[in-house]
């Protein structure tokens, strides 16, 4: 039976979201699991700017910043529901990148990749900085969800509720791939001058997939704020941006399954590492190092390529 | 005589100190052929940068379709009927063959998010199609065996194939080939050659840039020849090649380049 | 006016600081290309390994010497291993590479050192000299004199060395450099090497000011960056200009807006620098061919 790349990806993330649950053995490891589905919620949609359109954005946890915070201020500054401030957060996210988006857009190479730098720091020092609004360097705390009374807690919920985001997600990512944008992200991303003149308006298709990225950011944000009831800045700050394209990279370039696995591995081997805490960043760099010298496709791209070739539907 | 879908008027462009282009125009028709030839360095690369949208001149026109299209950029030119090849193959390597038809159809095909965002039976009924002519398109440029291979893999021939294929996917009005021939060998050139002829006898307004006279003196209908930017000359095949202005510009270059070469 | 001359005062010193890592931003830039973010932990290291072997009971000059061979093996080492085996890959590859390492070799100070903030004494006391109507360090004029002989010494050595000269024409044109018979590996080498001392006199000298930590790299790097493009990228004059020019647009910001955004100042440059003036102040404006 051919299995089309697309129908893979789905039903392997289906079974190990099913099956896990079963397989880990504590609240602790679903707690881990959970912030693996928030931050590949995050690379999912970053890989659709990075990967699919060759964009790069190092600035990207400040949308992720600006979801976390939204949950935690809407409420407490405007009296909104935490659900109707996470859409908020997605709004602001996406309006920010709409505004922002164009003229950054038209910068190429490292010109993009400082002026995105430049942009996630500028909101991670305003979350930073404004202590009156956001507390600061310190945090603040969250309210909890409450949906129609429910109130919203435990390990085993939040496992479920993230891990369904990211599925609705990675069906959107997926169905865009295998669409005219997707085509086109994708024609732009080896040939910009062949893309317009083939009728592609390339302004629009990047400017569209930045905010459709800055969602999928603000989204996952969201999620982490109320999953852990507190946040801080760093959920906004410079290595965060780096761990998002470092998931991106590591996982594979232009794979949403990639995505999802460069989430985990990032995600799980600092818990995994606890006893060597203080070797994280060590670790980090290394990794970034190793992986973009000799096997910059990534792990997913790089272990299909072992497997017979089969077509893609 | 059909009005002209494409047509140059006094067009010029300078880079630096460099007049490239100055008062060149061109008028070509549905179903012609016109060529454009000339020296390296006559500024038929750039003449095409500006038809299609890449630069802007300085001064005089384009129009399509009688329409003034000159500052307009790519992607509006291809909505209007314009397509191109590119000297130097812009091919999107990273896709498959059928894929870089497939995006040729970007004009032709319904985008709006939603409805790719939630893969609703429209997009997949579209997909389908696109690919259906993807694969079309393919065979009319004889490429249909390497539809799933991926573009870097294909031989330079192939390419300069697939590349016309990707223009027709437009269904252009008019199609501007830039050296759709060069480095081809000699079967690979008269492939080309019924290509180019068969796309004319459809209908469309083909313009060509082209440094092998023989392709060029066989099919064109009406030949433009540059030289350091200005019209040299105009007319059919038998008359620029009778042109002893022509003749000179180019034994002339000849010339002064084995001249040059001599030390 | 008092007030505004105290402000110009910090702000050129911390401008020289500024200004040394965007020398050596640009140094490694021209040479091959590489937007180099570990720029600023030259700087750290500088610092941090001044105050261990200082504090280990090493004379100061001593220390310093050490921190100095320190850095610029560490820069060696970041072009040995972690630029060269990536040869070819492209401008974004090469970024997120020196980022890796920037976090790389901070981590490495982290589980050697500490995570405090540190500093040695002044070289020539801690009193303020009155100038002018203000005050300023005398460590200061330690920072803004040792960054002017480290210009005048890099411009002398381009300029009057045909080692300089061969850093040049790699520079200007790597394969037509390597066809005349440079030895462009070493080149680069000493590209990386030399900017990884100019990152480490910058922390030597400015410690005593504003101490060291760990954490000062990625900031300082970020600063250093945006100074670069202020001057215009690749411009070696351009980026001391814009270090200086960042450092006093920074102190007055601080001291006439708000201290709160003191580091917005740079991102805000970086952003204005891209789209108003792309090629900076003393660049030149490249033409991309079609």
């Amino acid at each position: 039976m051919r299995l089309s790349a697309r129908h893979a990806t789905l039903l392997v993330l289906l079974a190990a979201f099913a099956a896990l649950p079963f397989l880990l053995p504590s609240s602790f490891h679903l707690r881990v699991a959970t912030l693996v589905w928030i931050q590949a919620l995050a690379a999912v949609g970053l890989n659709l700017l990075m990967g699919l359109a060759g964009q790069v954005s190092l600035g990207h946890a400040g949308f992720f910043g600006i979801g976390a915070y939204a949950v935690a201020l809407g409420p407490r500054h405007l009296g909104l529901d935490p659900l109707l401030s996470a859409l908020v957060g997605l709004v602001v996210s996406g309006l920010l990148a709409l505004v922002v988006g164009r003229p950054i857009l038209r910068l190429r190479g490292h010109y993009l990749a400082v002026a995105t730098l430049g942009l996630g720091i500028l909101v991670w020092l305003v979350l930073n900085s404004e202590v009156a609004l956001t507390g600061g360097p310190d945090g603040i705390q969250v309210p909890r969800l409450v949906l129609f009374g429910w109130r919203v807690a435990g390990a085993e919920t939040w496992y479920w509720i993230s891990g369904a985001f990211l599925l609705f997600g990675v069906w959107l990512a997926l169905n865009l791939e295998d669409s005219p944008l997707g085509r086109a992200l994708r024609a732009l991303h080896d040939s910009e001058v062949a893309a317009r003149v083939a009728g592609i308006d390339v302004a629009r298709a990047k400017l569209l997939v930045f905010v459709i990225a800055a969602i999928y950011a603000a989204a996952a944000g969201s999620l982490l704020a109320l999953f852990n009831r507190f946040i801080t800045p760093q959920v906004a700050d410079f290595l965060h941006s780096i761990e998002l394209v470092t998931m991106v990279v590591i996982g594979g370039m232009g794979s949403t399954l990639g995505a999802i696995v460069g989430a985990a591995i990032l995600t799980v081997l600092p818990q995994a590492l606890t006893v060597f805490h203080d070797y994280e960043h060590a670790m980090l760099g290394l990794m970034i190092i190793l992986f973009m010298i000799f096997l910059r496709q990534g792990i997913v791209p790089g272990l299909a390529s072992l497997l017979p070739r089969r077509a893609v539907a | 005589m059909s009005a002209p879908l494409i047509e140059a008027r006094g067009v010029g462009i300078s880079f630096g100190g460099v007049r490239a282009l100055d008062d060149v125009s061109f008028a070509a028709r549905s179903g012609e052929v016109f060529s454009i030839i000339g020296p390296n360095g006559a500024g038929k690369t750039t003449l095409f940068n500006i038809v299609s949208g890449l630069y802007r001149p300085d001064c005089g026109k384009v129009l399509l379709a009688g329409e003034d299209v000159t500052a307009l950029p790519p992607h509006l030119l291809a909505a209007r009927g314009l397509s191109r090849t590119f000297q130097n193959l812009q091919i999107f390597f990273r896709m498959t063959a059928l894929e870089n038809v497939m995006v040729g159809r970007h004009l032709h095909e319904e985008r709006s998010l939603l409805p790719t965002l939630f893969r609703l039976p429209s997009v997949l009924r579209q997909n389908r199609a696109t690919r259906e002519r993807a694969r079309e398109l393919l065979a009319f440029v004889g490429l249909e065996r390497r539809a799933e291979d991926p573009a870097g893999a294909l031989p330079y021939g192939a390419l300069k194939r697939l590349e016309i294929a990707r223009a027709l996917a437009a269904e252009p009005s008019v199609l501007l080939l830039d050296e759709p021939a060069a480095g081809c060998n000699a079967v690979e050139t008269e492939e080309i050659d019924r290509l180019i002829v068969t796309i004319a006898e459809r209908g469309t307004a083909v313009v060509l840039v082209e440094h092998d006279m023989k392709l060029v003196m066989r099919i064109s209908t009406r030949i433009l020849v540059l030289n350091h930017g200005r019209m040299l000359a105009e007319g059919s095949p038998a008359e620029v090649r009778a042109n002893a202005e022509v003749i000179a510009a180019y034994l002339g270059r000849h010339a002064a380049e084995a001249a040059h070469a001599a030390g | 006016m008092d007030q505004l001359l105290q402000f110009v005062f910090s702000g050129l010193t911390v401008g020289a600081v500024y200004a040394l890592v965007a020398l050596g931003f640009t140094l490694i830039y021209n040479a091959s290309d590489v937007i180099n973010f570990a720029q600023g932990e030259f700087v750290m290291l500088g610092g941090m390994v001044t105050v261990f072997a200082y504090a280990a009971g090493v004379p100061l000059p001593l220390a310093a010497l050490v921190a100095v061979v320190v850095a610029v093996a560490t820069g060696l080492a970041l072009h040995r291993f972690a630029i060269e085996p990536a040869r070819g890959a492209n401008a974004v590859t090469l970024i997120i590479i020196t980022i890796g390492a920037s976090i790389l070799i901070r981590g490495i100070a982290q589980i050697v050192f500490d995570k405090q903030f540190h500093r040695f004494p002044a070289f020539s006391g801690e009193d303020p000299i009155a100038l002018l109507g203000a005050t300023i360090l005398p460590q200061s004029l330690w920072v803004l004199g040792g960054a002017a002989v480290v210009v005048a010494g890099l411009w002398l050595f381009m300029e009057k060395t045909l080692l300089g000269k061969a850093v040049r024409a790699t520079a200007a044109n790597r394969l037509a450099a390597r066809l005349v018979g440079i030895d462009t590996a070493l080149v680069l080498a000493l590209a990386f090497g030399v900017s990884g001392a100019i990152g480490a006199l910058a922390g030597i000298l400015v410690t005593p000011i504003t101490l060291t930590s760990v954490t000062v790299g990625t900031l300082l790097a970020l600063k250093g960056f945006a100074a670069a493009m202020l001057g215009g990228i690749g411009n070696p004059v351009g980026a001391v200009a814009g270090g200086l020019a960042l450092g006093l647009l920074e102190s007055l910001a601080a001291g006439f807006i708000s201290s709160t955004y003191k580091d917005a100042v740079a991102f805000l440059v970086i952003i204005a620098v891209l789209f108003i003036l792309p090629q900076g102040l003393f660049g030149t404006r490249a033409v991309e061919r079609v």
